[in-house]
């Protein structure tokens, strides 16, 4: 199996990230720059002169900021050229593919040390244009001609997964309130308002306008309610997608040997898998995503791991319905359960499955082309004790990420291990 | 009727004449909607067009009340919304397509599972005309 042939252990030495929101004054390099200058101050031994690539993912600067061939640019940028610069495309993927292609390369025994970046620069556009810009990541001649939006394809797999196992929409505002809670202690998010907070304000707004105060009990009625939560494609609600973002996200992968010399605090990139799938036609059913299942089944088979033995993941929750089916893709709930565990907490910071402590898409921000580092980056910060107030308890020493292209045409996850 | 080529831009030919199309493998009998040349079961190049009865039932779907651009240049909007789901076809295969004629108002009252026929429904004028499948119940 291609999976076990890497021939050099692989580390990440350094993270950083950008703050992930709506910045009219900043474009794709003034991000990018700042979330390599956070990765500096990550590493206590940093040498810039030791990079010897650059990868780069990021889904489309050409229709966002009409700026193609963005890699060389921002290699520049940073004062790093002549090294090798080069970007990779898969859509919301493309740096999680980034990552694992610059970790193959350390892998082979050409580089010891990649700086891999992810970049997006989304709000230039208006909505519908942004909306536009991302269907080209599903397949235009035959899915987005019926009409379908990306907020659709999730809309009807979220269909088939309540259809298949009488699952509630309730599931899916339990996400929300959960990934908004973790995102309002993240200094780095796109939204520090939990749910909570957001309805409170509602209600309190409505008091100064002198209208009739929304009898909200708590956050599942508002969310419930239209008035509070307005559809953008049945049943997804607008608290159930993830924004429009700008952002950046970069890490410093280094051969195994070389960690040390570097930084205190590394950690180790002990499982990888890729995979690819057509069409949401194409699968055999569509309340699960073939892709994420064999990239673990590779991810876990080469760490000669089980779902069981990871103590925290970032999961590609660009919906809600998304995080629920990876929780079952990855293995940590049986096939249909994952909504149940959703509802009991199972996936909340102190449950026994911490998923997406940073806020994920969800609450930390969506700028596409950044966030498969972005993943990595809060993954590296659970598993060195750095996550401050997120901080899941327990001592964590194995952390998986799991990042999506598309309706679930590219899946990439990624393990790691913290040593010592 | 004509005769239709696997090319992709034939299952939009065929779709002007009022036939949904696909390809059928030769060698291991497996079935495709849009056509295609290799197939994806047993990677056989010897396949062939075939005609689908256009009947089928409903896989998945959304209403969607934020649409794509150009489905906001013919007209949807968060107030007259637009179905679209994944059909299985009565010979097996999966396609997308937009579902007409459902109550879209209560979308928790659509069923999965409900029987679909094809039809088509074409969108901008002249030059820019566009032709697309549609399903609407039977």
């Amino acid at each position: 199996m291609s999976e076990l042939k890497w021939k050099k252990g692989v580390a990440v030495a350094g993270v950083g990230l950008s703050k992930f929101g709506a910045f009219k004054e900043k474009n794709s390099r003034d991000l990018f720059v700042e979330a390599y200058q956070d990765m500096i101050n990550s590493m206590q031994r940093y040498n810039p002169e030791k990079v010897e690539a650059f990868y780069l993912g990021n889904f489309s600067s050409d229709q966002f900021e009409k700026q193609a061939h963005l890699a060389p640019i921002l290699a520049s940028w940073i004062g790093l050229s002549p090294i090798t610069a080069l970007r990779i495309e898969d859509a919301c993927a493309s740096s999680g593919v980034a990552l694992r292609q610059a970790a193959l390369a350390i892998a082979s025994g050409q580089y010891d040390v990649v700086l891999v970046g992810g970049v997006e620069k989304m709000t230039s556009l208006e909505i519908a244009a942004v909306t536009e810009a991302l269907a080209t990541a599903a397949d235009t001649q035959f899915e987005v001609s019926a009409g379908f939006t990306f907020p659709g394809f999730y809309a009807a797999m979220a269909t088939a997964y309540m259809h298949e196992f009488q699952a509630s929409r309730e599931a899916f505002y339990h996400v929300s309130i959960k990934n908004r809670n973790n995102g309002a202690l993240n200094e780095y998010a796109q939204f520090g308002q939990t749910i909570f907070d957001i309805m409170e304000s509602k209600k309190r707004r409505a008091v100064q306008k002198g209208l009739p105060v929304p009898e909200w009990k708590d956050e599942i009625e508002f969310l419930s309610d239209p008035k509070g939560n307005p559809m953008v494609a049945w049943p997804m609600t607008l608290f159930d997608c993830s924004p429009v973002s700008d952002g950046a996200a970069v890490a410093l992968l280094v051969s195994e040997e070389i960690a040390s010399s570097l930084t205190d605090t590394p950690i180790y990139m002990i499982g990888s898998g890729q995979a690819s799938d057509g069409a949401l036609p194409e699968r055999e059913n569509l309340y699960s995503i073939p892709a994420a299942v064999e990239a673990s089944r590779q991810a876990y088979q080469m760490a000669n791991l089980t779902p069981d033995d990871i103590d925290v993941a970032e999961v590609h929750d660009c919906f809600t319905i998304a995080e629920i089916i990876a929780t079952e893709d990855l293995g940590f709930f049986e096939r249909g359960e994952g909504w149940k565990a959703a509802i009991e907490g199972k996936t909340s910071r102190d449950g026994s499955r911490p998923v997406n402590t940073s806020g994920g898409l969800k609450s930390k921000g969506h700028p596409v082309g950044a966030t498969g580092v972005g993943q990595i980056v809060e993954i590296w910060k659970q598993l060195n004790g750095l996550a401050e107030e997120r901080q899941v308890q327990g001592d964590p020493k194995i952390g998986l990420t799991h990042n999506v292209g598309g309706s679930g045409q590219t899946c990439v996850v990624n393990i790691f291990e913290r040593r010592g | 009727m004509e005769n239709y080529s696997m090319n992709s831009n034939d299952f939009f030919k065929a779709l002007e004449d009022g036939a949904l199309i696909g390809s059928r493998c030769l060698d291991c009998g497996t079935m495709a909607v849009p056509q295609r040349q290799i197939c994806s079961k047993c990677l056989s190049s010897k396949s062939k067009i075939v005609h689908y009865s256009g009947n089928g039932s409903l896989s998945a779907f959304t209403v969607i009340s934020v649409p794509s651009m150009w489905m906001s240049e013919v007209g949807y909007n968060g107030k007259n919304p637009y179905c679209v789901g994944v059909v299985a076809l009565d010979e097996g295969p999966k396609i997308s397509a937009q579902i007409l004629d459902m109550d879209i108002s209560m979308p928790e009252n659509i069923q999965i599972g409900t029987k679909l026929t094809m039809t088509t429904v074409s969108h901008g004028e002249d030059g820019n005309r566009k032709i697309h499948l549609a399903f609407k119940p039977v």
